[in-house]
């Protein structure tokens, strides 16, 4: 049906035609692990593989968006398709709420069970100057079992978590104005409160980055300090990234609206990125109490 | 080939003969749960060949209309509950059993090392020996020939564990490099070694005699090579061992200020090697695979002597190459002195045990 | 003629083809661009197939190797690597994109849904799996060889393993995105495009199982993910997550794995169940008994399977309480999977049955598979599993469900739909030589490793004590001759099939078979139900 499909008519349900985009994307997927595994182990020329990848995934990424999106605002996406899209948004930020599980596990796991452990009467037998405390870390207090760690400080609620807690909230609010005002019809506006939203989304990431640099230079807080580095710095990176993320697709509706794209009435493009939004600023809830607080 | 008393017997068809209370009951439990099993498979598929027989095509029979049925379908569902219920309760007095540690009156570290196995007895009659238990070494060349033979071919050591009978052991378990398990099937014990964490297995064997079972947790290429081998001595001759075995150890103790010749350390080295180093970099020093050589190794033949040693103490390659620390000064000085005069290595450098008392500093 | 390679052999007959030629493209275009159910999902059966292949040559070096104690063909090392990689492509290259290939060609047809709701990513998801398989295989030509550390990967293990290990944990990522990406298409087509009148509760099984296996893949792949990035970042940026010297717990790695190892371990099941709740109803000319129970029996295996993991860890030493939970927790998943036993077999009770190799196949697989559920609940017993952990009964144990399960259910589906896939018919006798040879020489092979485990032969070993040579030798003679017979079933069942070569099949081969995908001709044209059918009652038949 769909390359047969009258012009201007909306399909039942739109199908592609053969498209050049999921193999290429493949291809560039393979360069980028082939390029990331040989460059993990010190390959000179595997940065650049890995680079090309990128670059490869990147771009037809960026073709395939545009083809869709070419397709949604020439009107072959039919309601059923718009359902389509909001089922898989949510199975997709379901999958991304179970990768973030796996590190929440291992945070609980490493101070319920590890930790305490490995402090524990019983293996004084391998570890005996080691006290199980969390964070494992200040003065006169060994970071690590095996004494490797250097000493290191942790970071508290206050102030940076706390200023990141309220720009995030913020922007929750901010987006949710922007959509209401997108139903009112009022893109102006809708636009004005996108790039607010964006700007502290942006904002959130330099915080971000600024803590990170303070960690690494004033505390002596790196991804190396033992398993609470680990955590943390995996958990609040990964967390980082996906603000990263969830800030560009933000960027990108905000671009679509200037240029006139959606509805009051259709705008699963802009729902799904506030969706996405919303999912990063939960897990950010839950980081600033497991990480920061506890 | 014949059977092993202790070890597997040849084509063996159910678990070892337990020595064990626990063993017993995990005996008792398998040939429950076989039974059980049996019975249901056989008047499941009984059912099921007797439709495949009657019912068919061929002969005639008419299909039956009926696809649903809350009566049948609840009493399915309640009777395998029921079922596994006793199976589950059957089984926790073993669990709760299995898991007491407690009261024993003799503990024992086995530490799990790539690939041999270290005891140490904490705790009881015998507390304060030490030693390593490793392959025999014909065993493992018979292996590589492709050719093996004997009864306990691949579960031979050079020093058993030795534990008294009748009495509570306690096995505390732990490894120096990756995760190995300690496992003994006529003792019923199996229990995972763990880098960094220690955990503990208990058992009271209840026959004097040898008992042999194997590293139970993929550990690396020689994984199949580090058997372990319980004797159980009646406490007589278990006291008698303790005793000689102390004054072994008192006579091993070497003095590590002794001032070595090149060829005493050379001959004690080779000894060392073979029961520690040949496994992976194989009898003639020429490695395999990821191994390094140490024929013709750089690091062997420096003149500087402080970059052997540094890797024998603290391993090198992420732990491929373990950290030897737990060998005495003297075996250490003697296995780099041996490395750096064997095969085409010709340094004529001695290492003495007060270099390594050095450079553990 | 979707699946038939050479087009040629099938001139006439198929003028509804004619009608999209604007649309079907040809020559090497039409696969590498695919956005057609029907042709990515031969492509999934034949990329499936291959890994098979490999998979199984893998296994056979193992199992020549054991063919008698000591070392004959590769050192122990190599011999690791064989394990590993045989297990690794056998789960994640050969079982779980078979059903997938499934899943493409069926489930649209099943429900009446013109083609998989995302059709490009569809594709994205079929050929991501190329460069995984490429990094995978090709590990074995990278220095120091293959991960070598199982297939479950554990810490500190994978620590000492040389570079092919982070081949390998970005190609099990690749591998990971592309079952999420599969598992969205099928569950929002399942969700969203079925036929007016196809309410859930009419759904054949297959769908159903379908939908609670991507339910179960979306929740756990990404936990797969977690713990293999942390082994990555423990071997190369320096944290500590499975390294007690910093802090970390080995063991948890075991805790994270399993916590997707379980359910992945149903992943490999549940659609195998669905194939053989469509094939045995259609044999027995009955229709399925208790199918609402059906579905709550598959929806009950899957929530169970998330609390049972630790049963693989019973040996690492968990307080008693744990023990005690993942006991009783594995043992109730009896009860649901009898449940599913219970109602084939009542199925099959006052049918009037046919034995064709579809059903042939499903009977072995009833047959077969119960023994290895029943070796699973001996093992989900503590104690006994003390004794059993890590040693052949394992192996016995999830070879009789993978093999005798998910291989036995995936070669019945392919009996049963082969003729819809391609038009023409296999033949029977070589079907049931088929069948036959391979149930023989499956239980050749895989019944003595019983009394291996039972005996204390532990798993993973390159050489074993004189007294389990017997049994050994054994199971290698089983292990070719199994083989062999999958080289039978590819040259001639498979390929004739492929080239066309066969009796033309008609619609609907099978008398008594039930569903949508009976509806539209044999081979299934390239389009189908591009608008929504029309659905009788029982939303089986297309009445317009
Ligand atoms: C398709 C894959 C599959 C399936 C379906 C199963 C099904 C089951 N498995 Fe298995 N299992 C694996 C694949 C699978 N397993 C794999 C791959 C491993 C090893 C991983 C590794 O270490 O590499 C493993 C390992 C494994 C272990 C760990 C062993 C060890 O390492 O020590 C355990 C322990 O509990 C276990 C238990 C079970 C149970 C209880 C079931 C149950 O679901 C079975 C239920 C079915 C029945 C019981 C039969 C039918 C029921 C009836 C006829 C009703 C009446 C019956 C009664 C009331 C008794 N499995
Ligand atoms: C998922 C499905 C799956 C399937 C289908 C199989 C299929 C087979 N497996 Fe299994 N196996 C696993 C999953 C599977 N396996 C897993 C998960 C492990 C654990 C890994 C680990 O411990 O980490 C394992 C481990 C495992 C072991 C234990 C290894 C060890 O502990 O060291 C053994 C040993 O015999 C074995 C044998 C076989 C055999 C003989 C087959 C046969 O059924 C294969 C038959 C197929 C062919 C042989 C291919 C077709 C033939 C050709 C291409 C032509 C060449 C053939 C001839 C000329 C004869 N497998
Ligand atoms: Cu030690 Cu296996
Ligand atoms: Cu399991």
């Amino acid at each position: 049906m769909s390359a047969t499909t009258a012009a201007g008519s909306t399909p039942h349900y739109y199908i592609p035609a053969p498209s050049r985009h999921p193999v290429l994307m493949a291809g560039g997927l393979f360069l980028v692990i082939l390029g990331a595994g040989q460059w993990v182990n010190g390959s000179t020329w595997a940065p650049w593989v890995l680079l090309a990848g990128m670059a490869v995934w990147l771009t037809v990424m960026f073709q395939w968006f545009s083809e869709a999106i070419r397709e949604s605002e020439s009107g072959l996406y039919s309601d059923r398709i718009d359902v389509s899209f909001r089922w898989s948004m949510s199975w997709f930020i379901f999958s991304e709420v179970m990768f973030f599980a796996a590190f929440f596990g291992a945070l609980y796991w490493a101070r319920v069970h590890a930790v305490p452990n490995l402090g524990s009467l019983e293996n004084q037998l391998l570890w005996p100057d080691f006290k199980a405390l969390w964070p494992s870390a200040g003065p006169g207090i060994t970071a690590s079992p095996a004494g490797t760690v250097e000493p290191f400080s942790t970071i508290g609620p206050w102030p940076l978590p706390t200023i990141n807690t309220a720009l995030l909230l913020t922007s929750g609010v901010t987006l949710t104005i922007a959509h209401h005002a997108l139903i009112a019809g009022n893109r102006g506006k809708t636009i004005l409160w996108m790039w607010i939203t964006v700007a502290l989304g942006a904002t959130f990431v330099g915080v971000q980055a600024f803590e990170y640099i303070h960690a690494y230079r004033d505390l002596n807080l790196k991804l190396s300090s033992g398993i609470f580095g680990s955590t943390f710095f995996m958990l609040t990176g990964f967390h980082g990234f996906h603000v990263l993320v969830g800030m560009l697709m933000l960027l990108f509706i905000t671009i679509r609206l200037m240029k006139g794209h959606f509805t009051p009435e259709r705008h699963f493009g802009f729902e799904g990125a506030a969706w996405y939004w919303h999912f990063v600023d939960v897990v950010w809830l839950g980081l600033y109490f497991l990480v920061y607080w506890l | 080939t014949n059977d092993l008393p202790g070890g597997p017997k040849v084509n063996q068809l159910n678990l070892h003969d337990p020595v064990t209370k626990i063993g017993e009951q995990q005996h008792f439990l398998h040939n429950f749960m076989l039974v059980v099993c049996l019975v249901i498979f056989i008047a499941v598929f009984a059912v099921m060949f007797y439709s495949i027989l009657k019912h068919r095509k061929s002969l005639g029979h008419k299909p039956a209309n009926f696809h649903e049925s809350v009566a049948v379908e609840i009493a399915w569902t309640i009777v395998p509950f029921i079922i596994v219920v006793i199976m589950g309760a059957m089984a926790t007095r073993t669990v709760v059993a299995m898991k007491d540690t407690s009261n024993a009156d003799l503990t024992i570290k086995a530490t799990g090392y790539q690939w041999k196995w270290g005891y140490d007895y904490l705790k009881g009659q015998g507390e304060g020996i030490a030693f390593l238990s490793t392959l025999d070494v014909s065993q493992r060349t018979m292996s590589d020939s492709g050719k093996p033979s004997g009864d306990d071919y691949l579960l031979k050591v050079d020093n058993p564990l030795v534990v008294p009978v009748n009495q509570k052991v306690r096995i505390v378990t732990t490894a120096n490099d990756v995760i190995h398990a300690w496992m003994v099937p006529s003792l019923g014990v199996k229990q995972d070694a763990i880098p960094g964490f220690v955990r503990d297995t208990w058992f009271r064997a209840e026959k004097v005699g040898d008992y042999y079972g194997q590293c139970a947790e993929l550990c690396g290429k020689e994984h199949a090579y580090m058997p372990i081998h319980v004797k159980v001595l009646s406490t007589e001759d278990y006291a008698k061992w303790v005793e000689g075995k102390k004054k072994e150890m008192a006579a091993l103790a070497d003095d590590p200020s002794k001032v070595w010749t090149l060829e005493d350390l050379v001959a004690r080295g080779e000894k060392v090697y073979a029961a520690n180093c040949a496994a992976c970099h194989r009898p003639d020093g020429k490695g395999a695979g990821p191994i390094k050589a140490l024929d013709g190794s750089p690091v062997v033949t420096d003149a500087d002597k402080s970059k052997q040693i540094q890797i024998l103490l603290n391993g090198a390659a992420n732990g491929a190459m373990p950290a030897w620390k737990t060998l005495s000064d003297t075996e250490i000085a003697a296995v780099a002195t041996y490395t750096k005069n064997s095969w085409g290595n010709k340094t004529g450098t001695v290492v003495q045990p007060s270099e390594i008392v050095a450079a553990r500093k | 003629m979707s699946a038939v390679l050479d087009p040629k052999g099938h001139a006439g007959g198929h003028s509804d083809d004619h009608a999209h030629d604007h649309g079907h493209p040809h020559g090497w275009r039409r696969w590498l661009f695919a956005t057609n159910h029907k042709d990515i999902g031969t492509m999934y059966l034949l990329f499936s197939f291959a890994m098979l292949m490999v998979g199984g040559v893998l296994a056979l070096g193992i199992r020549a190797e054991l063919f008698q104690p000591g070392l004959q063909f590769v050192n122990p090392e190599l011999f690791n690597q064989l394990t590993t990689m045989h297990g690794l492509i056998m789960v994640f290259g050969a079982i779980m994109p078979a059903f997938v290939g499934f899943a493409n060609w069926m489930l649209p047809l099943q429900i009446g849904a013109a083609d998989m709701a995302f059709a490009r990513m569809n594709n994205l998801s079929f050929w991501l799996l190329i460069p995984a398989a490429l990094m995978l295989v090709g590990s074995f030509f990278m220095p120091g060889g293959a991960p070598a550390a199982g297939w479950t990967l554990y810490a500190p293990l994978t620590l000492q393993m040389g570079p092919s290990m982070d081949a390998g944990i970005f190609a099990m990522h690749i591998m990971g995105a592309s079952s999420i990406m599969g598992s969205i298409n099928i569950i929002v087509t399942i969700l969203n495009m079925r036929a007016p009148g196809m309410t859930l509760m009419k759904m054949p099984l297959f769908a159903w199982t379908w939908l609670i296996t991507a339910y179960l893949l979306i929740a756990v792949m990404p936990v797969l993910a977690g713990a293999i990035t942390m082994t990555l970042t423990d071997r190369h940026f320096g944290t500590s997550f499975f390294n007690p010297a910093g802090g970390g717990d080995p063991v948890m790695y075991q805790h994270i794995f399993w916590f997707f190892g379980h359910p992945e371990v149903y992943i490999m099941i549940l659609p195998a169940f669905g194939i053989v709740s469509a094939i045995i109803p259609a044999f027995a000319r009955k229709r399925l008994f208790g199918y609402t129970s059906m579905v709550y029996a598959t929806a009950s295996i899957a929530i169970l399977s998330f609390i049972v993991w630790a049963h693989h860890m019973y040996t690492t030493g968990m307080p008693v309480t744990g023990q005690l939970f993942f006991m009783y927790a594995t043992m109730l998943i009896a009860v649901p999977t009898g449940v599913k036993i219970f109602n084939w077999i009542a199925t099959m009770w006052k049918g009037s049955m046919t034995f064709e190799t579809p059903m042939l196949w499903s009977v072995g697989f009833l047959f077969v598979f119960t023994m290895g559920g029943f070796t699973g609940l001996i093992l989900a017993m503590a104690p006994i599993d003390i004794q059993l952990q890590d040693t052949y009964y394992v192996v016995a144990h999830f070879h009789y469900v993978l093999v005798a399960g998910s291989l036995f259910a995936l070669f019945a589906g392919v009996y049963y739909w082969g003729p819809k896939w391609t038009g023409v018919m296999y033949s029977e006798t070589r079907g049931k030589i088929h069948f036959w040879g391979s149930l023989i020489f499956f239980n050749i092979t895989f019944f003595p490793m019983h009394f291996l485990g039972l005996a204390g032969m532990p798993r993973r070993y390159a050489d074993y004590p004189m007294q389990f040579a017997d049994f050994n030798a054994i199971a290698s003679v089983g292990a070719f001759g199994f083989g062999l017979m999958q080289v039978y079933f590819f040259v001639f069942v498979v390929l004739p099939m492929m080239r066309g070569k066969g009796e033309p099949a008609p619609q609907k081969p099978w008398e008594a078979a039930e569903g949508l995908e009976w509806e539209v001709p044999s081979p299934a044209p390239w389009h189908t139900f591009e608008t929504p059918p029309k659905l009788d009652a029982t939303a089986t038949r297309v009445i317009g």
